[in-house]
């Protein structure tokens, strides 16, 4: 035990594994050494570290089937990790039950992409805001608090009391979001695991809740994990950014490093492909052909080698590890050892 | 400029309305668009949600079902009105002068045919080649959007596609009867950023080659800035500005497209809090009187809720609607 405080969020070699099952029928296969049974297996998340700290906001981008929110599931314990530790405020919570996770779930909240179905068509605002409270809350003294903190809360998102007695669909989608951000508020947590929150929205209501969410960080002390497949956004909100591909951190650097000196091929095209209103913006050109790989059967070695336009025989056979190369940077290629190969 | 007046226009769109009857009241999704088209050009009709682009796109070629109706307004391709245009003649036109290519490459093709027998449906309707030649004019379609094997692939089932292969094929579907005018509604908003960069590559080569028009209908202002010729900017069914991409992305004269280009967090700098459109959408059920945006308006003044203005020329090539345009260098 040290005296420093544990970080907010603590992930070490966090892996999701889902086994697609199926009935054994189903599963039968003939091969050359006679019938045998497949186990088919999506390996979503393969082995992911890193760390929050209070009032830090990390970002995980990637495209879609890159496992990215399959992290943040796995974290709000949506899912139960096939592996790996994961420490909420110091905590291992890799393995507990939903009973043991209920008084986690005070310190760790999530919002959802979708506001129109991350909330309840038949309940009043008042009490799907109040519903996360209600469960951490025991005495009815404290009962009692509830519809005044919930007053409070929304006026905090933006909303007015009057708002409270509305159902969901009365709302748009930008106020929808607001509600559930005040949902995910009502029990003051450190951690907020935001899964695509401004995606379904638009760019003048995107801008509106990016702020939001910012000034709650900057009041309330709040660490956010952000997904999000836009760089754009992710430019603009977080400190630090994580970069997977197919179910692995690729590269994982604090915004400014990542955005001046990306080191990894795949974060080079993600910034290359990103559209841009400025004129002429001068970046890379590196575009990518082919598509993802499947997760039911990673290449092997290096999972970007497929696509990667550098990609020589050692990709192939090793899977490189991510490494420190300074400025908090680290970057899993093996380009880092051979640059001189990195020419297009 | 000057060979802005020499080129030819292909499409022109005055005063369109499309008028939705609900029982809740008439939706004016679009109340007196109009714009034009030269050959070769490249349109980008920008907006939030409810901006009624989407419904220009499917009132040009007649998409408009019940309880939708094109209430006035001219839609001319070559001077020949759609809008009176019999269901026949639209049918003639869909597909081979004008195409579309939709949002969700999911739903936009049939999963019970094979990709070639889609492909191969446009020519039979619209070109009297024989069956040897379609399929040959197939392979090759589909071989220039960047899918290999192509005479394999044709028989193939949409679901064997991905996401970003499938809005190929929707593109080669689109390009196959070489029309003169495609109408994009949103076709990479589905797609990964890496996907979206090949796809708009790909567009943007086969539209310079086959030499056709394209309207792109997208709510995301950086694509559009990095393929659009003009610019055209709905907010709750009527233009409010247009000009030229640079012009108007560089100095706009509306102050929403201000507010838009600024809301945007952009790769190129960073400000600690985006500039924000306060409040939202007005309720296009009963629009205010005057001008649609003046409650989220900046600027507004008195005269804004008397006096709905009017597009009228601005600086450059921009017109806005606006009884008080910025000026280059103002924010909004």
């Amino acid at each position: 035990m040290t005296d420093a405080p544990a970080p907010m969020l603590d992930v070490r070699n966090l892996e999701m594994h889902f086994s697609l099952g199926g009935s054994v029928l189903d599963r039968l296969r003939f091969g050359k050494k006679g019938p045998r049974i497949d186990k088919p297996v999506v390996r979503a998340v393969n082995g992911v570290n890193f760390t929050i700290e209070r009032g830090e906001i990390m970002a995980l981008v990637g495209e879609s089937g890159c496992g990215k929110s399959t992290v943040a599931k796995t974290i709000a314990r949506i899912y139960k990790p096939t592996g790996g530790e994961l420490r909420i405020d110091g905590e291992d919570v890799a393995e507990h039950d939903f009973a043991q996770m209920l008084p986690v779930r005070a310190k760790m909240q999530m919002i959802f992409q979708d506001p129109y179905a991350s909330l309840n068509p038949r309940q009043k605002v008042r009490d799907i805001v109040a519903e996360p409270l209600l469960q951490q809350t025991k005495t009815t003294a404290e009962r009692r608090e509830v519809p005044k903190k919930i007053e409070a809360l929304l006026a905090k998102v933006g909303l007015n009391a009057e708002h409270a007695g509305r159902y969901p669909h009365q709302f748009s989608g930008g106020q929808r979001q607001r509600i559930g951000i005040a949902r995910a508020l009502s029990v003051t947590p450190g951690l907020i695991v935001a899964d695509e929150p401004v995606s379904a929205l638009d760019v003048s209501i995107q801008a509106q809740i990016l702020n939001l969410m910012k000034d709650l960080r900057d009041e309330f002390g709040l660490a956010y994990l952000f997904i999000s497949h836009d760089l754009s956004v992710v430019h603009h909100i977080a400190d630090k950014i994580g970069v997977m591909y197919l179910g692995f951190m690729v590269e994982n650097a604090p915004r400014d490093v990542l955005f001046l000196r990306p080191r990894h091929p795949y974060t080079r095209a993600l910034l290359s492909a990103a559209p841009s209103i400025k004129e002429n913006r001068d970046k890379e050109e590196i575009e990518l052909t082919g598509e993802v790989p499947s997760a039911l059967s990673l290449p092997s070695g290096c999972c970007f080698r497929t696509r990667c336009p550098f990609a020589w025989d050692r990709c192939a056979a090793e899977r490189p590890a991510l490494r420190d190369v300074g400025d908090g940077q680290t970057v899993a290629c093996h380009l880092i050892d051979e640059p001189e190969r990195d020419v297009a | 400029m000057m060979r802005d007046t020499v080129k030819q226009k292909l499409l022109e769109v005055r005063n369109l309305r499309t008028h939705f009857h609900t029982f809740a009241g008439t939706v004016k999704a679009v109340n007196g668009v109009s714009f034009d088209i030269a050959a070769g050009e490249v349109m980008g009709l920008v907006g939030e949600s409810g901006g009624g682009k989407s419904v220009v796109g499917f009132s040009i070629l007649g998409l408009i079902d019940s309880p939708g109706k094109i209430e006035g307004g001219e839609i001319l391709l070559d001077g020949e009105d759609l809008v009176r245009a019999g269901e026949a003649r639209l049918r003639e036109i869909r597909g081979r002068d004008i195409s579309m290519v939709f949002q969700d490459p999911m739903t936009s093709l049939n999963p019970l045919h094979s990709v070639g027998r889609q492909m191969d449906e446009v020519l039979r309707l619209h070109s009297d080649l024989d069956a040897k030649a379609r399929h040959m004019a197939c392979v090759e379609m589909l071989e220039s959007v960047g899918i290999s094997r192509a005479a394999e692939r044709l028989k193939a089932y949409p679901h064997q596609f991905s996401g970003g292969m499938r809005q190929r094929v929707v593109i080669a579907i689109a390009l196959l009867a070489r029309p003169r005018l495609i109408i994009a509604d949103e076709p990479t908003t589905a797609l990964d950023v890496t996907i979206q960069s090949q796809i708009l590559k790909l567009m943007r080569r086969q539209i310079a080659e086959k030499g056709a028009s394209m309207i792109l209908v997208t709510h995301d202002l950086a694509v559009v800035s990095e393929m659009a010729d003009h610019i055209t900017v709905l907010y709750c069914g009527n233009v409010v500005e247009r000009g030229r991409t640079r012009e108007l992305i560089e100095a706009p004269a509306h102050p929403y497209t201000r507010g838009l280009i600024d809301s945007i967090p952009d790769l190129s700098n960073r400000h600690e809090r985006l500039k924000q459109i306060p409040g939202t959408v007005p309720d296009i059920r009963n629009l205010p009187r005057g001008c649609n945006f003046r409650d989220r308006c900046p600027r507004a003044e008195a005269i804004c809720a008397e006096i709905e203005p009017d597009l009228v020329p601005q600086r450059g090539s921009l017109s806005a609607a606006c009884h008080f345009p910025l000026s280059p260098g103002d924010t909004a």
